[in-house]
């Protein structure tokens, strides 16, 4: 059972969220000038590590608000929540 | 009543409160404080049950959450527990208790002992092969055999509650470790949870002779009980097990509320599951004594070395007069000091060559010790009689007369918590265990599970361990005093280790490893041989551990037998994953009162008891009940849904239709929002009239449809599906926050606000104006796919013209709290019209006669707004959600499936819902399919059954026959058609 | 290969059991092979089994991190049915089901598939719609299946709660008689003993840890016991499928989840068929040793721990007391984690990948179990010829460009 750190809310049950998968994933902004294969890239292809990764999640039952979470998938361990307009607090290469 | 093994004096039961109980239809007699185990042994009760393969006799072992063989069936009919331990079932009046396995004393199956050479580990993966396909005729005989006790035969009678709890300092265990813990932390100002599965504190000292601060152990367990009831930021939760410790500092308790109370005093839940969020953990949760495996180690009789010391000095319980004490380590001379304090003999066999201190003392007492030797195995079959003992060297053995063997081949600490989220282990060549290494910062283990057992350096630990809890949330940390001990037990010191003793002079016997699942060496070793070398391949071969003790006593010696084949060392092999639970959780704890009505919301109208009055049938909706029809007395569906359509056509059907989601959108981009999430046009929409939209995901399918209104400049009002608002709001939510935070859109769900009667017929409009409005009901000023807000029977009222069935439609949405009033003002004064309530059956059946898709009954997620010929409202001006995957060459495809009407030829015959279409079902398998059919009715309005469709390429194929095919229904004729049946009326 | 039979026990009784051969060697990787399989799973040994027996191709080894059958082989509830909507679906599923009614025999090792039947539930007007129509293609493709209605439901499960007023009421259900459960280990036992009889080197404790490439073509793999070179790679593993990707360069629309799964204490024959609600997500069936082995849904975010999560476990658990309230007195003994990979249209991947000689089978989600002898053997064909089998064909990784998705949700996903 997650705590999860609600920017705004502050730690809360992991029933009061869900999930939204791996953030930093932006529309493309002119979908129909993508070849069939960058389009699929952005609908579908996922780096899925086992280790940090960053997600999205909702405050469903709260604030509801999206936000942007790094956790890690082999230890759970959640070392950064930050909001949309926020830069990720750690560099790609320590993901 | 006869309590032939109770001492006369001594342990912690009452003797002034006997307590009547039923074993196996025997009346016997315990004392309050007691355990089922404790009771029936000092009733002289040596056989408990039988083995669950070979039907041996099998007796206690144990004395708690360990126990593999004393599993029982208690008490009767939907309030029985099966697979219940009798070591941890506190003894009430009137418990009853019979074993699930045979029986105790004379079993039938007992000869499948002899059988036993045929049934090697994996026997089964080598034969019921054939013949082909028969396998499930074997398992009608071997499944009966299987299983320790009966399941309920009726529901739980029982309620049970669940609690959320916050702590900083959670304490697992409370023994003298985690005494201490929890003061100390306390002390310092942290909140404390102290929970502990026995129904009294004190853990090992509830069987201790020790004294501390120079008086008794219990008393000092009691003051300090006493000082932490007390301190108010202190929770002591006694019968609470914690069973499983996971990620971020949740832990899983439960409490036993009502299971030690006679049934007829029970109140209140039976149990209490507590979600505890701890900020740091101090698991004190103790050791477990572990065998040593020898020949016919599994007669009753033959027992842990702890579980003889407590017996005899908790429950005043003397298990057998003439004990064999066989150890290979300082602990269980604590048992031979209990032992001849309660007047039993006692031979020791001590592995060790040279004993020590201990064994020197023992013989300066009288005791007959024998250094270097080995209980090699046992004889007697329900009870043991004697045991052959030799010396390790295989020189010399001698058979003793004896009815108690005490085993004791050292400690295993209970890392199972700390092992729950990943703590690392690491091996303790000392104890020749698993130990907790460092590991999660907030977790710590203190006392007998971290390895340590001395008991002034248990209180120590606990005292530290609780203090650092604290310290590490900042609280000024108060370690607890150390208080002086005398006269303590001895530790698990000087091991040698011993997994197995020799084979005995007589020639093999059965030794067993894992007792619950008859799990032999000789299996172990098979395993190996044929092998399976992994610690799990050998566990999983040869199912040791799997039982309900989960390998508590036998793991650890399994593994190392395991080593000792493979030529390895303990540390190498390992040991298997420790999973959660710690101890069994009853499923209703964990579900607590989230059943029925409260397993999910239940949504009402504000007209549900209306239509409730009126004999509605209902149909679930996502968490909505609407009305599904409203059967006349005598009438079938079939007849109330072709009266109600004919109704809404010839006169008024008023529908409720509050159901449909709703969603308020305002604000200067709220266009922008609808331009991007719905397939279609939205700038040129003028205020006061509405429009349908779809929308997709990005993958291009339907995921939800409906009208939206524009209410005012920059003031829309979405509807969406009933099932879908929660969802679409979320998607709209989503696409505003993550990916276009510069529009200035603000959404409100007012589903919930507005109840809306939907009138549809040729007199709606007449209906209207009896009911009084202040909205000019003309055509002209008032058209077709149009919003006007005003008044309606002196209510604030929103009309929409809009229309699902082809009928002249007003859709009246008030304030919710008018709602009822309202619909009963409609039926009063549309009498005359012949207003006709109708459900969604009806509803639907007029809008397939529409051709109008439902999203998840027409749709599914193949299917694109191409397939539904839905390219009118697909725009070509702007990207939407989801656009670019309709570009994909598959979705390009003439011969994709499309959505078509059907007829069948016989216009009586309604097509199930869900058949197949092919050209030709006779043919073999598998048979082309050329599509499925989605919704299918008999159409009231056109006189004759009809179909909604997919089918490959369908829109070239109209007035093609087709067979529509059901499992049920056989072969059914049908012509392809456009997906529209019905001319609706001008106006 | 010693045979298994009823007759050999009792033969090796005599001799006390001390001359059972190994099941399978314990091979030590050679520097060079023809085939390599990563992933000692059910379906990496079944591939390897199948490329020997079906396709002579001897020159192969399955390289597995740890244990055999140690993943998701080794963690599932053990379902197996072929009733699957879609024909492209359909016919692997029928492919597998058809192997498993004869894996015992080919094996010569009891794998206990025990075909008492599945149910799948259905709670709303809808659903039964959705099965109606999957049992209607099912017949149609060749693949056993009724429609139950409540009262048939109740039949084969007395106990099952049929009060109209809880809040999913059971209003039938789509019945497979030929499906049912099999034991998991076994399987990957029986295919690792098998394969290991026709050549195959089943290598334990030897982990990937690269795939080596030259000029866009896969020469072979870098592992803990040192490089292996290979004309040909296929990956089986289930829950790391996304780590390997990434090792040959590329990416999959795939997430990993943790399926939670968990046993209760052992109690007497109650359940004789295996019961399926995908509304609520709750499925459960009986072991020959009397747990009740409950699958109850992935947890909803990414995730490698092979561990146990209580807010999916109350949930389910909630729904399990709701449809089978005499459970509610019995207790979890056990519970896990599985990792499953989940494809966005809930079907697998078999085929190439962007390496030329790489070839992935992944993808599964919480179904691979029941395929495990269908996907080996669709696998096999396609690592000896090089192309995919008409059965895996629709299953490529091309389909997520295309659009050809073989969406398994059905109508469950989307609005009504």
């Amino acid at each position: 059972m997650l705590l999860i750190p609600c920017p705004w809310c502050g730690p809360r049950d992991e029933s009061e969220f869900s999930y939204g998968g791996e953030a930093h994933i932006a529309r493309p902004r002119e979908p129909e000038s993508l070849s069939d294969a960058e389009w699929a890239d952005y609908q579908f292809m996922r780096t899925n590590p086992c280790g940090w990764h960053r997600e999205q999640w909702l405050h469903a039952h709260g604030c509801r608000r999206w936000f942007n979470v790094e956790r890690n998938t082999a230890t759970y361990a959640i070392r950064a929540a930050y909001r949309l307009d926020e830069a990720p607090p750690h560099r790609e290469d320590a993901l | 009543m006869n309590q032939p093994r109770r001492l006369e004096q001594g342990g912690l039961v009452d003797r002034e409160r006997p307590v009547g109980f039923r074993f196996d239809g025997r009346e016997m007699q315990g004392y309050a404080g007691d355990t089922l185990a404790s009771a029936l042994l000092a009733n002289g009760v040596n056989v408990v049950n039988r083995s669950i393969k070979l039907h041996r006799p099998r007796g206690i072992v144990g004395h708690g959450a360990e126990e593999p063989n004393a599993l029982l069936q208690i008490d009767r009919g939907a309030a029985t527990l099966p697979d219940r331990r009798a070591t941890q079932t506190e003894l009430y009046e009137g418990l009853e208790a019979r074993p699930a396995v045979g029986r105790p004393e004379r079993d039938p199956a007992a000869a499948m002992g002899a059988l036993s050479p045929f049934m090697p580990a994996g026997f089964y993966y080598k034969t019921f092969m054939s013949p082909r396909g028969w396998w499930e005729r074997y398992e009608q005989v071997i499944r009966p055999a299987a299983g320790f006790g009966y399941a309920p035969d009726g529901p739980d009678p029982d309620i049970y509650d669940r609690r959320n709890a916050h702590c900083d300092v959670l304490v697992a265990g409370g023994g003298p470790a985690g005494l201490q813990a929890a003061l100390s932390a306390a002390r310092g100002g942290a909140r404390v949870i102290l929970a502990d599965e026995q129904a009294r504190f004190g853990g090992g000292l509830l069987a201790s002779e020790a004294r501390i601060d120079g008086g008794p152990a219990l008393v000092w367990v009691d003051a300090m009980v006493a000082e932490l009831a007390a301190m108010p930021e202190v929770t002591l939760l006694p019968r609470t097990a914690v069973f499983g410790n996971y990620d971020h500092g949740f832990v899983g308790l439960v409490e036993r509320l009502g299971d030690h109370v006679p049934p007829q005093q029970r109140t209140g839940p039976r149990e209490r599951y507590w979600r505890v969020r701890s900020r740091q953990l101090v698991i004190a949760a103790g050791a477990i004594e572990r065998p040593i495996v020898f020949g016919n180690n599994d007669r009753p009789g033959i027992m842990m070395a702890s579980a003889v010391t407590t017996y005899i000095r908790r429950y005043g319980v003397l298990p057998g007069r003439k004990a064999v004490v066989f150890t290979n380590n300082d602990s269980a001379y604590a048992t031979v000091a209990a032992l001849r304090a309660a007047g039993a003999s006692v031979v020791v066999a001590d592995a060790r060559e040279e004993p020590g201190a201990l064994a020197a003392a023992a013989r300066q007492q009288g005791v007959d010790v024998r250094a270097g030797s080995a209980v090699l195995s046992a004889h007697g079959r329900k009870h043991v009689t004697a045991v052959t003992v030799g010396d390790l060297a295989r020189h010399r053995h001698e058979r003793l007369d004896c009815d108690l063997v005490a085993v004791s081949g050292g400690w295993n600490p209970a890392v199972h918590l700390h092992s729950h989220i990943r703590g690392p282990l690491r091996f303790d060549h000392d104890l020749a265990a698993p130990v907790p290494a460092p590991g999660p910062e907030h977790v710590r283990s203190a006392g007998a599970c971290a390895g340590r057992f001395d008991l002034a350096e248990v209180l120590a630990a606990g005292a530290h361990a609780g203090a650092a809890a604290a310290g590490a949330l900042g609280f000024e940390g108060a370690v607890a005093a150390v208080p002086d001990t005398q006269g303590a037990d001895p530790v698990p010191g000087a091991l040698r280790v011993l997994w197995r003793a020799p084979q005995p002079p007589e020639g093999k016997a059965p030794a067993f490893v894992d007792l619950q699942n008859d799990v032999k060496t000789s299996d172990l070793a098979l395993a190996v041989r044929e092998g399976y070398r992994s610690i799990e391949h050998v566990k999983r071969y040869s199912i040791m551990g799997f039982g309900t003790d989960q390998g508590r006593l036998g793991n650890i010696v399994g593994a190392g037998i395991v080593a000792e084949l493979l030529g390895a060392d303990l540390e190498t092999v390992g040991t298997t994953t420790f999973r959660p639970a710690w101890t069994p959780v009853t499923y209703g704890a964990l579900a607590g009162e989230e059943l029925r009505e409260l397993f999910q919301p239940v949504r009402n109208t504000p007209m549900h008891e209306w239509h409730v009055a009126r004999g509605a049938t209902f149909e679930d909706v996502g968490q909505w009940k609407r009305a599904w029809y409203y059967p006349r007395p005598g009438e079938s569906m079939d007849d109330a849904v072709r009266r109600e359509c004919l109704a809404t056509q010839r006169g008024i059907g008023a529908l409720d239709y509050s159901t449909l989601g709703k969603i308020d959108i305002q604000g200067p981009d709220a266009v922008t929002l609808l331009e991007r999430v719905y397939t279609n046009n939205w700038q040129k929409l003028a205020v006061g009239r509405c429009r349908y939209g779809i929308m997709l995901d990005e993958n291009g399918t339907p995921i939800d449809d409906g009208v939206t209104a524009r209410l005012g400049e920059q003031h829309y009002l979405m509807y969406t599906t009933t099932g879908g608002a929660a969802r679409v709001l979320a998607w709209l939510e989503r696409w505003l926050q993550t990916e276009w935070p510069q529009l200035e859109v603000y959404l409100t769900s007012v589903t919930d606000h507005w109840a809306t009667l939907s009138l549809a017929g040729p007199y709606s409009r007449d209906l209207v104006r009896d009911l009084g409005t202040d909205v000019d009901l003309d055509p002209q000023a008032f058209p077709f796919m149009s919003v006007r807000e005003g008044h309606v029977a002196g209510i604030p009222a929103r009309l929409q013209r809009s229309s699902f069935s082809g009928e002249l439609t007003f859709e009246v949405s008030v304030p919710a709290d008018y709602g009822l009033w309202l619909w009963e003002k409609a039926f009063e004064l549309g009498e005359p019209y012949g207003i006709t309530p109708y459900g969604t059956e009806t509803m639907h059946v007029l809008r397939a006669e529409m051709g109008f898709i439902i999203v998840g009954q027409d749709t599914d997620g193949s299917v694109s707004p191409l397939d539904l010929g839905m390219h009118g409202l697909l725009s070509n001006r702007k990207d939407f959600l989801g656009k670019r995957s309709l570009a994909r060459p598959d979705f390009q495809r003439e011969d994709r499936p499309q959505f078509v009407g059907l007829q069948p030829e016989d216009p009586e015959t309604i097509v199930p819902e869900g058949a197949q279409l092919v050209r030709n079902p006779d043919q073999t398998t598998p048979v082309p399919l050329e599509g499925w059919v989605t919704s299918s009715y008999y159409g009231a309005r056109i006189g004759r059954s009809f179909a909604l469709a997919m089918v490959n390429g369908g829109r070239e194929r109209y007035g093609e026959r087709l067979i529509a095919w059901d499992l049920d229904a056989g072969a059914i004729p049908v012509t392809v058609t456009a997906p529209s049946f019905y001319e609706p009326p001008q106006g | 290969m010693q045979r298994y039979s009823a007759l050999n026990i009792a033969r090796h009784a005599a001799t006390g059991h001390r001359h059972w051969e190994p099941a399978w060697r314990q091979a030590a990787p050679r520097r060079r092979y023809r085939v390599l399989i990563v992933g000692g799973g059910g379906h990496g040994l079944a591939s390897a089994y199948y490329l020997a027996r079906e396709h002579g191709i001897t020159d192969v080894a399955v390289l597995e991190k740890g244990w055999i059958g140690g993943g998701n082989t080794g963690r599932n509830t053990t379902i197996v049915r072929s009733n699957y909507l879609w024909s492209a679906s359909a016919a692997l599923y029928e492919q597998s089901m058809k192997l498993w009614e004869g894996l015992s025999a080919d094996l010569n090792f009891n794998v206990m598939f025990s075909q008492r039947g599945v149910l799948n539930l259905g709670h709303t007007l809808q659903d039964m719609r959705d099965i109606r129509r999957r049992v209607n293609a099912n017949r149609l493709n060749g693949i056993d299946g009724e429609v139950l209605d409540q009262a048939g439901v109740k039949k084969r499960v007395p106990f099952i709660n049929t009060d109209p007023g809880i809040r999913f009421p059971v209003m039938g259900a789509s019945w497979q008689p030929r499906a049912g459960i099999a034991r998991h280990d076994a399987v990957a036992w029986g295919f690792a003993r098998a394969a290991d009889s026709l050549g195959v080197d089943v290598v334990e404790n030897c982990e990937v840890t690269g795939i080596r490439r030259e000029n866009g073509s896969v020469v072979g793999v870098d592992t803990s016991r040192g490089p292996i070179d290979a004309d040909r790679v296929g990956v089986v593993v289930a829950g790391h499928a996304g780590v390997l990707a990434e090792m040959g360069g590329f990416r999959l629309p795939i997430e990993s989840h943790p399926l939670q799964a968990l046993v209760s204490e052992p109690i007497k024959p109650i359940l004789d068929t295996v019961v399926m609600s995908n509304a609520i997500h709750v499925y459960v069936s009986q072991s020959d040793k009397g747990e009740l082995v409950i699958g109850a849904g992935i947890d909803a975010y990414n995730g490698y721990g092979q561990r146990g999560s209580m807010q999916t476990i109350e949930h389910f658990l909630s729904a399990l007391v709701e449809l089978y309230p005499i459970f509610s007195r019995m207790r979890l003994l056990r519970h896990w984690g599985g990792i499953v990979d989940t494809c966005p249209d809930a079907s697998p991947i078999i085929g190439k990948t962007p390496v030329k000689g790489l070839y992935f089978n992944c993808g599964w989600g919480t179904g691979g179990f029941k395929a495990t002898p269908g996907s080996g053997w669709v696998f096999a064909h396609t690592l000896a010829t090089g192309e995919p089998h008409p059965i895996n064909e629709p299953f490529s990784l091309q389909r997520f460009e295309t659009g050809a998705l073989v969406d398994e949700h059905g109508a469950a996903a989307v609005a009504h």
